[in-house]
């Protein structure tokens, strides 16, 4: 058997074109219009994707050759000033740094505490067991309708905490201004009257304070650490929950035995994302936290962060301010880049440790 | 080659003479590489018009790749090294300068798992068509094509409706359908019966061989029978694990009749043995 | 040892009289049962607390923001101090505007890095290119306003709505790029085989099946990110600022001149101490509410579809 090089006798094989197409053929090699379309597509594509790593490096270039005078006229002791004052020509950011991780730190501490519970209720079927007893107490749970009711209520529910999260700060600071500060004013009068003596209540709240901050910025942080928590939670093998379960240990003793270390790294990626979500925020902390360059340990007294001092300050900046607030802003890209790279790393990690 | 081939069915087209000319495709792989893997060599196939073709061996011979190897779908994979030849018209597919989209237009393609895209019956046939421009009568080549297919009166009230919503067996000549209504020279099919149900699967035998008047049918199938009642010339590829690796190569090829009722081969007599008691 | 039954008449031993059945039964009164039933209480008790404040602002808004609705809102301009009345139709115009800017700027730049990304899987640039996306969504949004205001507002010499658009579109980018990947990728690989199969060149296939296949994934993105750039106000203070007045004058949509925008107007409002303006920042912040809402629906109901295709 010899391999016959021509298929079809007395086809021309023109020597550029790949297959003579012969007339009224359907099938043809593609235009030069489809190829030069596909080539220029393809290389727009590989340099779009250029331009979003461009982009990144160039909004941190920006931010640091605008920050590089004031860099070089300030030196680092623009971050151990405690005081921000334009007429007196001094300008320090310590306040704001502490403000920004008191407030973050806190924040954190409780929406944490929030989140994770919500984490563990939503995903190891607390709410469905208990609905579904319900119906079987009254006899209802194979029904078609009310048998569905509930997976239909742990979903809704799920949906409403990511809702918390699609509130625009700004709406959430309204809400802290007119409700949060107004509720919680009797109870930290009282506190401070009779435990002032804790640096925690050495103040009185008058109004915005970093309490009211604290409350507000926890709960729009809750939802990240919830939704990634759960994630985490909801990818544990169900063999290592059967496991615990068969060697008779309770919900409670599985989940903090087994089911929360395995789950551990993934809850801490998040964690830390929302640490990185609580540093940036802005409006919140802008209308709630006073907007005063103190370091107090109290949390009924103002306080100011590095992203309420640029929200503040810039709209009405001069050259030389804005030299300055560039590089506040510096920093505050600094912190919240090492702790979201930390968060990325950490859950990059897990996801390759779930895979194993 | 043996003189003459007796056809499977003496009614439905003209005896294939074995004459060079009536060679559409020479395949003819020396050595065929996945990164380090040598997963094909000495393998040489000729492929003749209006016939069909089948390949068949133990799974890991390497049969699907030697398919995809026929229209430049083995490309797509990572680390693929080829040397040898495949010719088609007159030229070797894998010739510099050869664009592989332009060699898969020739040579169309129906895979294991139906695939149609997730858009209407009608447009997942005219898919061909847009692809390569054709100007004419859209619905006429959607509904000859389906019609080639056997699938026309089956769907011809719902053309608009997703080729999703269709049954298996359906999906799989959609497909068909799709791969003809461009009017390929060849058709490759890569076990296009292994995720149907047996009546399905008899409806796409009956389809191939009615399609054999038309087109050149190369296809893989792990099913002898398959191959016995539906192919002209079959290949069988065996595995070669002598050197610790798993390289497929080419035994044995032959006239069906003839390779089914007298192997040559040890290996090839074992395997369709085995098959069968 | 075995007890002899209590039933005498029987006289037949009970191979299970040793066992104190009482073990097995529930009771609060073991420290194992009664820690997991108060965490099971403190568990739900956490959750359903964590649902008020979404309560709280929902009621708030229709409360305080509901008398207020009506016309006059989006057909008035904001009102000046002690002033009655007014609305906040120049801000609607000036968000919707600039949000639809931002979505121009970024939807095309982040569909195709998406679909560089999806072709191309484990190359090194698309390595970089997702962990630059990761990186961008955790930006500070204020930071998105800082650069906006250093590389437009610095260089044009004013606020304008356009800087707030490309502050925006920086915020909506990573979104787009990440949602668009994870659409892309789930078109069933067997579908970009037949494609190729039958010729495609890769951007045929991009075009004819994998953007048709995906669309419902990468509309939900979009809206998405629409949803988060609408509410988005840290950006816009000092990039777009504000402004008493509409957008158009001499015939002409000034894109170049200080835009006003809901989530400033709020800000703005929030902190006067005149009742018609806060009454206005309630007002507006239902609006944007529902705004956020629709939008974030509409992303929902498209992904609900996507999943029903796969």
């Amino acid at each position: 058997m010899s391999a016959h090089s021509s298929a079809q006798p007395g086809l021309p094989v023109l020597p550029g074109a790949l297959f003579g197409s012969r007339q009224g053929e359907i099938t043809q090699v593609p235009s030069p219009l489809q190829r030069a379309v596909d080539v220029t597509f393809r290389r727009l594509c590989h340099a779009f994707a250029w331009f979003t790593i461009l982009l990144v490096t160039f909004i941190v270039l920006r931010i640091a050759m605008s920050a590089a005078p004031a860099m070089r006229e300030q030196g680092w002791g623009f971050l151990t000033g405690r005081v921000w004052d334009a007429n007196a020509g001094q300008f320090g950011i310590l306040a704001q740094i502490w403000g920004t991780l008191y407030t973050s730190i806190l924040a954190l501490i409780l929406g944490t505490a929030f989140g994770v519970a919500a984490a563990v209720f939503l995903s190891e079927g607390f709410l469905g067991s208990t609905i579904f007893g319900l119906l079987k107490y009254f006899g209802v749970h194979l029904h078609p309708w009310w048998g569905r009711l509930p997976d239909q209520i742990e979903r809704i529910l799920k949906e409403l905490i990511e809702l918390l999260a699609a509130i625009p700060s700004v709406v959430y600071g309204l809400w802290g201004i007119f409700v949060v500060i107004p509720l919680i004013r009797p109870l930290c009068h009282a506190l401070h009257e009779h435990a002032g003596w804790i640096p925690l209540f050495s103040t009185d709240l008058s109004g915005p304070g970093v309490l009211p901050a604290v409350i507000v910025l926890a709960i729009m942080i809750m939802p990240t650490v919830t939704a990634i928590s759960r994630d985490a939670l909801v990818s544990v093998p169900v063999k290592l929950r059967m496991a615990a379960y068969g060697l008779g240990a309770t919900r409670w003793e599985s989940i903090f035995a087994v089911i929360l270390p395995t789950a551990s790294r993934g809850i801490a990626g998040g964690i830390v994302l929302a640490f990185g979500r609580a540093l940036g925020e802005t409006m919140a902390l802008a209308m709630l936290v006073g907007n005063s360059n103190q370091i107090n340990l109290s949390l009924f007294s103002p306080a100011n962060t590095l992203a309420a001092l640029l929200a503040n300050n810039f709209p009405e900046a001069g050259p030389r301010e804005v030299g300055l607030l560039m590089y506040a802003a510096l920093v505050l890209l600094g912190i919240t880049l090492v702790v979201n790279i930390m968060g990325a790393f950490i859950l990059q990690r897990a996801a390759k440790n779930a895979a194993e | 080659m043996a003189a003459s081939v007796q056809p499977i069915e003496p009614n439905s087209r003209p005896v294939a003479s074995p004459h060079d000319h009536d060679i559409v495709m020479h395949c003819d792989i020396r050595e065929l590489f996945y990164g380090n893997f040598k997963a094909v060599r000495d393998t040489s196939i000729p492929i003749k018009k209006n016939s069909i073709t089948a390949f068949i061996g133990p799974s890991g011979c390497g049969k699907s790749t030697v398919l995809r190897c026929l229209n430049r779908m083995n490309d797509l994979v990572r680390g693929f090294r080829f040397e040898g030849k495949v010719r088609f018209r007159g030229r070797d597919i894998y010739e510099t300068g050869i664009d592989p989209v332009a060699v898969r237009r020739f040579i169309g393609m129906v895979f294991q798992q139906p695939n149609p895209f997730a858009t209407s019956i009608f447009n997942n046939v005219a898919f061909g068509l847009r692809l390569n421009g054709y100007k004419g009568d859209k619905a006429a080549k959607v509904e000859s094509a389906l019609r080639g297919a056997a699938l026309w009166d089956e769907v011809k009230d719902k053309l608009h409706k997703s080729g999703l919503s269709l049954s298996g067996g359906q999906q799989q000549r959609l497909c068909i359908a799709r791969a003809i209504a461009t009017e390929p020279e060849v058709l490759l099919m890569d076990e296009p019966c292994s995720a149907l149900d047996p009546i399905a699967t008899r409806k796409i035998e009956e389809l191939m061989t009615d399609l054999r008047k038309k087109f050149t049918i190369a296809i893989v199938t792990h099913n002898l029978q398959q191959a016995q009642r539906v192919a002209d010339y079959t290949g069988f590829l065996y595995v070669d694990t002598s050197m610790g690796g798993r390289t497929g190569y080419l035994v044995e090829f032959e006239q069906s009749r003839k390779l089914f009722e007298d192997p040559q081969h040890k290996h090839t007599k074992e395997y369709i043995r085995g098959e069968f008691s | 040892m075995a007890e002899p039954l209590s039933n005498p008449n029987l006289g037949i031993e009970d191979p299970f009289a040793g066992v104190d059945f009482s073990e097995l039964e529930h009771s609060l009164r073991r420290p194992r049962t009664f820690m997991d039933f108060v965490l099971n209480g403190l568990v739900t008790l956490m959750t359903l607390s964590a649902l008020v404040p979404l309560f709280s602002v929902v009621l708030m808004l229709l409360w305080r923001g509901g008398k207020r609705l009506g016309l006059a809102l989006f057909t008035q301009l904001p009102p000046a101090p002690l002033e009655t009345g007014g609305g906040f139709g120049n801000a609607i115009v000036g968000t919707v505007l600039m949000v639809l800017l931002a979505v121009l700027l970024s939807v095309p730049v982040g569909l195709m890095t998406a679909i560089y990304l999806a072709q191309a899987k484990q190359s090194k640039v698309a390595e970089v290119v997702r962990f630059a996306a990761k990186v961008l969504t955790g930006f500070p949004s204020i930071l998105a306003g800082v650069f906006a205001y250093g590389a437009i507002v610095l260089t044009t010499g004013g606020f304008s709505a356009l800087a707030g658009a490309v502050a925006l579109s920086v915020l909506m980018l990573p979104t787009i790029v990440l949602t668009s990947e994870d659409a892309l990728r789930m078109v069933p690989s067997r579908m970009k085989e037949a494609s190729v199969g039958m010729g495609a060149t890769s951007t045929q296939t991009v075009w004819m099946v994998l953007l048709p296949t995906a669309m419902p994934g990468i509309l939900t993105g979009v809206m998405l990110a629409v949803a988060r750039a609408a509410g988005e106000t840290a950006p816009l203070i000092f990039t777009a600022l504000f402004s008493n007045y509409w957008m158009w004058s001499h015939g002409e949509v000034q894109v170049l001149q200080p835009t006003a925008s809901l989530a400033v107007l709020i800000y703005n409002f929030a902190g006067m101490p005149f009742k018609n303006q806060v009454e206005l920042a309630w007002a507006a912040a239902l609006v944007l509410v529902l705004f956020v809402l629709i939008a974030n629906l509409i992303g929902q109901s498209l992904s609900n579809k996507q999943v029903q295709q796969g």
